[in-house]
């Protein structure tokens, strides 16, 4: 396992599986309008730091349990006559709020703000990859297994649920998968850019895609070359990688919609 | 929704018995009994915001009953023909690949049940780009791949001009006789719908009566909802009363129930 010494080769094999996992579940953040639903969860990353430290407990593990708290907050939120977009932006900017506020009384030595807030995918080390691999493979499986439903409920819940399906259970799977994404991406891309990995190469994928299904792959191979492009980018520009990455998935995505503009003009 | 209970006679689809729904404090269903039995083809008639679709809604068991109970044959199997679907525009979806969800059928079976609506041509075509009729044609492929004991359609031809929505019902007319399956309706085509039903329940907050279609046109409950000068169209089946009744005929009213005229506006 010699090639995984090179810092290089750990960080685009992390990047890679957090898109594996980010990119087909960004497609249902997409269809679903939860694009504030993905940043609220994100955010909330940042208290699940500042606990995990706290508490003396995995990263991983405070973040994985506040995000899918504030995911499951979110989504009982839907279709309680609240003002939904409004109620998500608070929550989304609150709760990176008082995960910043938290932090702050960790002590200073252990906490390196930045790498949560923006990731430290040059950072990441075997251990790190082991569970990026795991997580991103446990909810692919979910996505596949659960994928008919979710698409059905995504449709219209009530097609759904007079085929015998359950929308509030394909919901709940979707916040579990994004709770679980929010955990391995973080090392990776960071709290505050964790909603552009979801939605970005989703979104850059939508002019090339007939079919749904043809979509979430077009969207695995978007997320992987903005990894690969965007690494190499930062190693040549000197550039914090995180938002590297994302900016290259960005212009993917403006290339996509002047291609579509090409088109149809 | 629970089963239907082994008490039931095997003959019935679906029980309502004595179901109220409150949606966000307002009573939009009170009291409300109602059978639905094998091959029948029943037909909700009411002004807006009588609450058909949320009738609807809890036969398919998207809604539970505030009060009472409804219950479903074991193992029934529902076609629904949502009153209307969005389809986020995020989102490709062939027609092929709707008619695949949320059970996945063969090119074979798909190409049939779209032949059968006349909409075989429409196979490779993006739903966000179907016409109105051709929508509706869809959904209704859709809902026959079930083999369905029981149709529901939700204003199924909203939107459609004159002879689309005869052409629609036509085609409802041949699938029922084809598969032998229930149709439940709710329609503001009076005058198509009372030909080809069966029954027609007047509902208006509760059950005002049912019956025969003839029967029900001249339920002084059905004339005050909706006039006796729904001219021509009702004239077709039968002659205008020059008078009202205010009390109803015995063979036309469902006495199971208790009335609540006072909520009739």
């Amino acid at each position: 396992m010699s090639f995984l010494d090179d810092f290089m080769v750990r960080a685009v094999l992390a990047g890679i599986g957090v898109v594996l996992a980010a990119a087909p579940l960004g497609c249902f953040v997409v269809w679903r309008r939860m694009a504030y639903f993905g940043d609220a969860t994100a955010h909330a990353a940042i208290l699940g730091v500042a606990l995990a430290l706290a508490f003396n407990v995995s990263v991983f593990g405070g973040v994985m349990a506040v995000a899918l708290i504030m995911a499951l907050a979110v989504s009982s939120l839907n279709g309680r006559g609240v003002a939904i977009d409004t109620m998500l932006g608070v929550m989304a900017h609150s709760s990176l709020a008082f995960g910043l506020v938290a932090v702050s009384f960790i002590d200073g030595v252990r906490v390196d703000l930045m790498s949560y807030l923006f990731g430290d995918i040059l950072a990441v080390d075997r251990a790190d990859l082991v569970v990026i691999w795991l997580g991103a493979a446990l909810v692919s499986a979910l996505l596949v297994w659960r994928w008919q439903g979710l698409l059905t409920s995504t449709l219209n819940p009530d097609l759904a649920t007079s085929a015998g399906l359950s929308p509030r259970r394909e919901q709940l799977i979707l916040s579990l998968a994004l709770a679980m994404v929010v955990a391995v991406a973080i090392k990776v891309v960071g709290a505050l850019l964790i909603a552009a990995i979801l939605l970005i190469p989703a979104a850059a994928a939508r002019p090339f895609a007939n079919s749904p299904e043809r979509m979430a792959l077009i969207a695995v191979g978007i997320g992987i070359t903005s990894v690969i492009a965007g690494i190499e980018a930062a190693f040549a520009l000197d550039t914090p990688t995180g938002p590297t990455i994302v900016c290259t998935a960005a212009l993917i995505f403006a290339l996509g919609q002047v291609m579509r503009l090409v088109r149809t003009a | 929704m629970p089963q239907l209970s082994k008490r039931a006679t095997h003959m019935t689809l679906v029980a309502l018995d004595h179901v109220a729904v409150t949606l966000g404090g307002r009573d939009v269903l009170s009291d409300v009994s109602f059978t639905m039995n094998k091959g029948e083809i029943v037909t909700i008639v009411g002004p807006n915001g009588s609450g058909k679709s949320t009738m609807l809604r809890v036969i398919i068991g998207a809604i539970t009953p505030t009060k009472g109970r409804g219950t479903r044959k074991t193992g029934l199997k529902i076609g629904y023909v949502p009153q209307k679907l969005h389809i986020d525009p995020t989102l490709p979806m062939t027609v092929r690949r709707f008619l695949s969800l949320p059970r996945r059928v063969t090119d074979d079976a798909a190409g049939m049940a779209l032949t059968e609506t006349g909409a075989g041509h429409l196979h490779d075509r993006q739903m966000t780009d179907l016409s109105g009729g051709q929508f509706q044609r869809v959904l209704l492929a859709r809902a026959l791949l079930a083999k369905p004991d029981l149709l529901i359609l939700d204003e199924a031809t909203q939107g459609l001009d004159q002879p689309g929505s005869a052409d629609f019902y036509d085609h409802i007319d041949r699938v029922r006789r084809d598969f032998g399956c229930a149709v439940l309706m709710v329609s503001h085509e009076l005058h198509v719908v009372m030909a080809a039903s069966d029954r027609v329940i007047c509902l208006n907050g509760h059950v005002c009566c049912q019956g025969e279609p003839e029967h029900v046109a001249s339920a002084p409950e059905y004339r005050a909802l909706f006039g006796t000068g729904t001219h021509g169209a009702l004239a077709l089946y039968r002659h205008e009363h020059s008078h009202t009744h205010d009390a109803c005929d015995d063979d036309v009213c469902d006495h199971e129930h208790t009335h609540n005229h006072g909520s009739a506006p």
